[in-house]
């Protein structure tokens, strides 16, 4: 018998996206629950109690209350008339999850997590953090909930990220930072399943993006799609047809995945991702795990990730925090081989670049995550073409990556 | 042929007492230490011994073994490297049961069906592999099952009835039960917590079972030695390599010595049977 990472035959385009993960959470070859086995009757319960939540009138309603009177939801669907302008092609329209409660998309996903928390009887919540966004994200449903928090996130990103650090102590979490490693967003990971190992009674594991063991790249993907649902319908009253093309940013791939999910059984629609291409793909200071990774296994599923030779995991590069990670959720990883999604790169200056541009002429900061996506929206639109239409899921605001960008500009502040 | 860890574990039965197990990190802190070390385990009261293979996201690991992993990474290990060392020490020792210990992804890599007919012929009789559970694991077991390594399961605290024949298929050579939630080299033991869990599984598979994760001083692998069939001991040898370095000690003399104290401490564990 073969490994499981050399497929016998190319994979054929199923027909039904939607049906995906299979019961053992797996997207093709991608996905699974490869965790230590202490973890393992958690992640089946769960997965267990996740399902049951579809059927549940209840949660489902105090979800829907807290997206509409908490966060903000629907999220304007806005044209970007100014962009369109500048790259002459076809209409850009952005999907604002900036002006979510606490600025990204990332609430929409802890919203869905914690209650389903409560629901488990669960009293004390951990979680990851890149960037700081799903940190912040985090800390505030537990401090909405009342519910003990700590967050691990690389020392690394607690420098680059400070306001976010501070925002998460005002809202009652404690910030752990993880030297191990780079000091990033993997090393968090490992550190954050240390704990969930340790305290396996008490402690609900809050993931902050659609990767991990099954179920999480699943949950958190259907607790994003709402965004992409909206879209579709928005869409729908702006132009009165569906976008040629949805585009989204890929870190962990949570913002992209919910915005895309619903559109990959409309064949019409081009779904593209976008990569961190940090120094440049020629260089191997990059975070993009499709475009110059290969498939392995880490932190518990199997997707495209970025390593040596020897299978040891690289370190990832970019300038964005919560995109330094070094492998992509699965199901992004099974639609990359399957041919449905196209995933592009973007560097660390074409990033600055797009933050700039957004910044002058939509009047919008945005994310540095959510700029590499603006970057290749010139491209796409081209191709696209006039008379087309194009929705870029802004993912989040600028508001944290100011004093990066400061910095690279070689300005302080 | 009976496989050397079913020969081991039938010897030590014979003699009325449980196996110490020694798990020592390929590669730490060097190629040339690390085969020192592990030619000198079996006189030093080896009965069985862990190879860990390093793995850059040992995510069920503590500290210790975290950064004996580091430091044979950076001093070039690799999983080909593990296996040279194995047959090296197989040059020697035909008899001490070889388990490889880590990480899914280097496997991966390699491909399982080739790197499990290269470790059979560097010796390795078993092999655990920390993240990948049973549900995970039938392509590599179908490789190892091919090239006769036991794939040593893992059971846990959180391993309940329901779970413990998941757990258990396709097992073979003996179980390893992780005593305590947690990671490597954190939490202690408690053997009177550990004895009902033990014969359970023993009951449920037949097999030996050796208790680690939770073993730091020869007292408590003596007393977890009264309840199990084998007593693992981890990330104390290896803050052994680390403190022999942080002092300019001979790493080899001190991983040995505490090897000696602990494999004592199992050895005198069980009151010797009373004759027939
Ligand atoms: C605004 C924003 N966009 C995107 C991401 C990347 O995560 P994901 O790929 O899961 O959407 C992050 C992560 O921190 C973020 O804060």
């Amino acid at each position: 018998m073969n490994a499981p990472t050399h497929p016998q035959a190319p994979p054929a385009t199923p027909n039904d996206f939607a049906a995906y993960p299979d019961a053992n959470g797996r997207f093709g070859q991608f996905g699974g629950r490869y965790v230590a086995e202490t973890l393992m009757p958690l992640v089946l319960d769960l997965e267990a109690a996740y399902l049951a939540t579809k059927e549940d009138a209840a949660f489902q309603a105090e979800l829907n209350g807290l997206l509409t009177h908490y966060v903000g939801r629907p999220s304007p669907l806005y044209f970007a008339e100014r962009l369109t302008d500048h790259f002459g092609g076809a209409k850009i329209y952005f999907k604002r999850e900036d002006l979510n409660h606490t600025g990204a998309h990332k609430i929409n996903n802890c919203i869905g997590q914690i209650l389903l928390a409560r629901k488990m009887g669960k009293t004390r919540i951990i979680a990851e953090t890149g960037a700081g966004q799903h940190g912040v994200a985090t800390a505030t449903v537990c401090a909405r909930f009342g519910l003990p928090c700590v967050v691990y996130m690389g020392a690394v990103d607690v420098a680059r990220q400070r306001p976010n650090v501070f925002r998460m102590n005002l809202l009652g979490a404690e910030v752990t930072p993880v030297t191990s490693g780079a000091s990033t967003l993997k090393d968090a990971m490992n550190e954050a399943l240390r704990d969930w190992v340790t305290n396996v009674e008490d402690t609900y594991y809050l993931i902050g993006s659609a990767a991990g063991p099954h179920p999480y790249p699943m949950m958190v993907r259907d607790f994003q799609a709402i965004m992409g649902r909206e879209i579709r319908e928005q869409i729908l009253e702006a132009e009165g047809r569906l976008p040629d093309a949805v585009v989204a940013c890929v870190g962990g791939g949570s913002n992209a995945i919910g915005t895309f999910h619903p559109f990959l059984n409309d064949e019409q629609v081009r779904i593209i991702g976008v990569e961190a291409a940090g120094d440049g793909m020629g260089t191997d200071r990059h975070a993009a795990a499709i475009n110059g990774g290969r498939p392995g296994v880490l932190h518990g599923n199997k997707t495209y990730l970025l390593q040596d030779a020897e299978g040891q995991i690289t370190e990832a590069h970019s300038i964005s925090a919560g995109l330094d990670y070094p492998g992509i959720g699965p199901e992004h990883s099974w639609l990359h081989d399957v041919g449905r999604a196209q995933y592009l790169t973007c560097t660390d200056t074409e990033a600055l670049d797009a933050f700039k541009l957004c910044a002058e002429l939509e009047g919008i900061i945005p994310a540095l995550e959510s700029a590499h996506a603006i970057a290749r929206l010139s491209d796409i639109a081209r191709d696209v073409g006039k008379g087309g239409v194009v929705v870029m899921n802004l993912s989040g605001r600028g508001d944290k990556d100011v004093a990066t960008v400061a910095d690279h500009l070689g300005r302080t502040i | 042929m009976k496989s050397r860890i079913d020969a081991r574990f039938a010897a030590l039965k014979a003699e009325d007492r449980a196996a110490f197990v020694a798990y020592v990190m390929a590669g730490d802190p060097n190629r040339a230490t690390a085969l020192d070390i592990l030619k000198g385990l079996p006189a030093a009261g080896a009965d069985l011994i862990e190879l860990g293979f390093p793995f850059s996201d040992p995510m069920a690991e503590g500290p210790p073994i975290q950064k004996a992993a580091q430091r044979a990474l950076k001093d070039g290990m690799t999983l080909k490297g593990v296996l040279d060392l194995a047959a090296e020490f197989r040059q020697g020792d035909d008899t001490t049961p070889l388990i490889l210990m880590g990480y899914l992804n280097p496997l991966v890599t390699w491909g399982f069906e080739a790197f499990a007919q290269a470790a059979s012929a560097s010796g390795i009789d078993g092999l655990i592999v920390v993240d990948c559970p049973p549900e995970e694991a039938d392509p590599l077991a179908d490789a190892l099952d091919a090239a006769d390594i036991s794939l040593i399961r893992l059971a846990t605290p959180t391993t309940d009835d329901r779970r413990l024949p998941v757990v258990l298929r396709r097992t073979s050579g003996f179980v390893y039960y992780v005593s305590v939630t947690g990671v490597t080299g954190a939490k202690e033991a408690d053997a009177e917590a550990v004895r009902p869990a033990v014969a359970r599984i023993r009951a449920a598979s037949g097999l030996p079972v050796a208790v680690g994760f939770g073993i730091r001083t020869p007292e408590r692998a003596g007393a977890i030695a009264q309840v199990a069939d084998a007593a693992v001991v981890g990330s104390a040898l290896v803050d052994e390599v680390a403190e022999a370095l942080e002092r300019n000690e001979d790493v080899t003399a001190r991983v040995l010595s505490k090897v000696r104290s602990l494999a004592k401490a199992v050895r005198l564990a069980r009151v010797p049977p009373l004759p027939a």
